[in-house]
This record gives C-alpha cells, sequence and structure tokens, in this order.
C-alpha cells in the first residue's frame, strides 16, 4: 500500500468547514434550544469537527485497517469509562424497590 | 544484518531506513501505528479531565454556568479560529514534504509555530484577566487565594462574580480547579509540540526530508491535530455551554 497524498484543495476544504463549524457553534451557543439541546448541538458540532480533522488532517481516511482498530478501541475504552462511571452517580438517588 | 536480509532490498537502501524495516514504507506505516498508540493513551489521559468536568457539571450545573460566563468567550473563539488555521499550515507542511518542497514546508512549519505561539499568548492574557478577578483556584498564587467578588443582584461588574441561583462561590472554584486544569495541560502540549516543531524546522532547513523519507512531519502533524481537537471540546464545554442560560438565571 503506497502512501496517498492528500491534496491541498481537500484540505482547504476541511480547513474552511472547521472554520464554519466554529461560527456555527457560536451562534448556537447564543440561542437557546429547549432542555438538553444545547448540549447536544454543541457536541455535535465538536464531534463532527473532530471527525473531519481525524478523517483528513490526519489521514485516517486513507490509513490501514490496523490505525482504524486502534482508534475505535480508544473509543470503546472512552465509552466504558464514561458509562461505568455514570451508572454509579446517576443511580445513587434511586429507591430500592421494595 | 544477515546478508541474506540485505539482498531481498530491491534498491540501494535509504540511509534513514532502519535495519528491522523491510523498507521505508514499512517503516513509515509503523511509525505512524505507533503515533496512534500513544494518541490513545492521550485520549485516556484527557478523557480522564472530560469525564471529572461532565461528572460536576452534572452535579453543579448553576456553578459551572456562573463560572463558565465569566470567561472571556471573544478570546475563546479567536483562540479556536487560531488554532484551526494552525492545523491547516501543519497539514500543508506534511504536504509540502510529500511533494518534496523544501522552502514551503519550512515556511508552513513556520507559520505553525507563530500561530502556536500566538494561542499560548492569547492562553496568557486570559490567565491574567483570572489572576485579576482573582479566580486562581485553591492557594496556587502564594497570598492571592481564591476569592472572587461577589455581584450583587443588579450589579454589572464584569470582573465580579455573577451568580445564577443556587450557585456556591465553591463550586465555582471547583469549575476553575477543572478550567486551569484542562487548558493548562492543554497549553503545556502545545509548549511541547512548538518544541517539537523547532526540532522539524532545523531537520527541514537541513535538508533530511524527502518525498521517501518525512515521517517525523506525519507523525507531528498527528500530535499537533490531536492538540487540536482536544481543544475543539475545550471551548464549547468551558466557554459556551453556560452562555445561552444567563438570562434564566441572576
Amino acid at each position: 500500500m503506497s502512501e496517498h497524498i492528500v491534496q491541498p484543495r481537500i484540505y482547504i476544504a476541511i480547513f474552511l468547514a472547521l472554520m464554519v463549524g466554529t461560527a456555527l457553534t457560536l451562534l448556537a451557543a447564543f440561542y437557546d434550544f429547549p432542555g438538553p439541546l444545547n448540549a447536544v448541538v454543541a457536541l455535535t458540532i465538536a464531534v463532527i469537527k473532530a471527525t473531519l480533522v481525524v478523517l483528513y488532517f490526519m489521514h485516517v481516511r486513507y490509513s490501514g485497517r490496523l490505525v482504524w482498530l486502534v482508534i475505535v478501541a480508544a473509543l470503546l475504552w472512552l465509552v466504558i469509562m464514561f458509562a461505568i462511571t455514570f451508572s454509579d452517580y446517576w443511580t445513587r438517588a434511586w429507591q430500592p424497590p421494595f | 544484518m544477515p546478508e541474506g536480509l540485505a539482498t531481498t532490498h530491491e534498491h540501494a537502501a535509504h540511509p534513514a531506513l532502519q535495519h528491522h524495516f523491510a523498507n521505508m514504507e514499512q517503516q513509515r506505516e509503523a511509525g505512524t501505528l505507533g503515533m496512534w498508540v500513544f494518541l490513545v493513551t492521550e485520549i485516556m489521559f484527557f478523557g480522564g479531565m472530560f469525564l471529572a468536568y461532565t461528572l460536576y457539571r452534572y452535579q453543579y450545573p448553576g456553578a459551572f454556568v456562573s463560572a463558565s460566563n465569566h470567561l472571556d468567550i471573544k478570546l475563546g473563539a479567536i483562540n479556536t479560529a487560531v488554532l484551526i488555521v494552525s492545523s491547516f499550515t501543519m497539514a500543508m507542511a506534511v504536504y509540502s514534504t510529500q511533494v518534496g518542497r523544501q522552502r514551503a514546508t519550512i515556511l508552513c512549519l513556520i507559520l505553525t509555530m507563530i500561530l502556536g505561539a500566538g494561542f499560548l499568548g492569547i492562553k496568557a492574557v486570559e490567565y491574567k484577566q483570572k489572576y485579576n478577578d482573582r479566580l486562581i483556584p485553591g492557594k496556587l498564587i502564594p497570598n492571592r487565594p481564591f476569592g472572587p467578588e461577589v455581584a450583587k443582584p443588579g450589579e454589572t461588574d464584569p470582573h465580579k462574580l455573577h451568580l445564577v441561583e443556587g450557585a456556591t462561590v465553591q463550586n465555582v472554584e471547583l469549575f476553575y480547579w477543572i478550567y486551569f486544569a484542562m487548558t493548562g495541560m492543554h497549553a503545556l502540549h502545545m509548549i511541547i509540540g512548538l518544541g517539537i516543531m523547532l526540532v522539524l524546522l532545523i531537520m527541514a532547513w537541513r535538508g533530511r526530508f524527502s518525498p521517501e523519507y518525512h515521517a517525523p512531519v506525519e507523525i507531528s502533524g498527528l500530535y499537533w491535530h490531536f492538540v487540536d481537537i482536544v481543544w475543539i471540546f475545550l471551548f464549547p464545554l468551558l466557554y459556551l455551554l453556560g452562555r445561552h442560560l444567563e438570562g434564566h438565571g441572576g
């Protein structure tokens, strides 16, 4: 597998998308969405921006499966860390059913 | 190296090829994979702090809104843009080495360093503001413990702490512990990144890189982009998430 050279026009497109994402997240911060949606909107934009950086600036879209495996493993462990910790805090106030 | 192995190389080996790799291609891919494994440890490291942030934000929403609203959104937004531009110039530095343009590589690396230093400069201005408003947590600063002036209802002085209902100064301090730990560790990564850029710059200056050998630029780029990604999450979480609740509280 030879090295894939990402062309500058793709970098420019990603760069512009990241700038638009930053502007959107800034605008969204001053607009009040109902309920918990504010956090959801802000985090969704952040996740999209991060994904663009990883796929194009960090060339993961053109990388081998081993790199993908390593990244997926990292995200998996991150989810485990959050999920198990929150399964504790979330349920502390719960009353026993009987 | 055993002689049998040496003859398996089709061409004369590149001077940068280490003896335990079959060819430059394999060497480059191994380096990239190794860098990603390192970045996984970084993800878990910052992940722990993001977890702490999430937990305490969930427990003390009012205090986090109050504290977040005291941060300078303008400087935070400018710094986000500065970092994104620096990620772009870093990506262009990688491209320049891949196509063998030495002068463009040097230019891109210098631009990346200027932007990185600019980010740290703006960060320092922000830290100074927090120092002035006595928001540096605990007793980190001798003779200047955490002790912001709390604004009375109706007061608009931006240097005073405006607490929303249910927020306490102690929990605002907790936010600032997390703020300084996260942005401080991020800034430390930026400083290390600048050191790496300097080494790359010297190597590029001496003509060490070529389309066959540019792994150091590539994997340093991965590091730089990772630090950018951390900020992409820090900016909305620290600066923005409480902003729209201003009207609801005090």
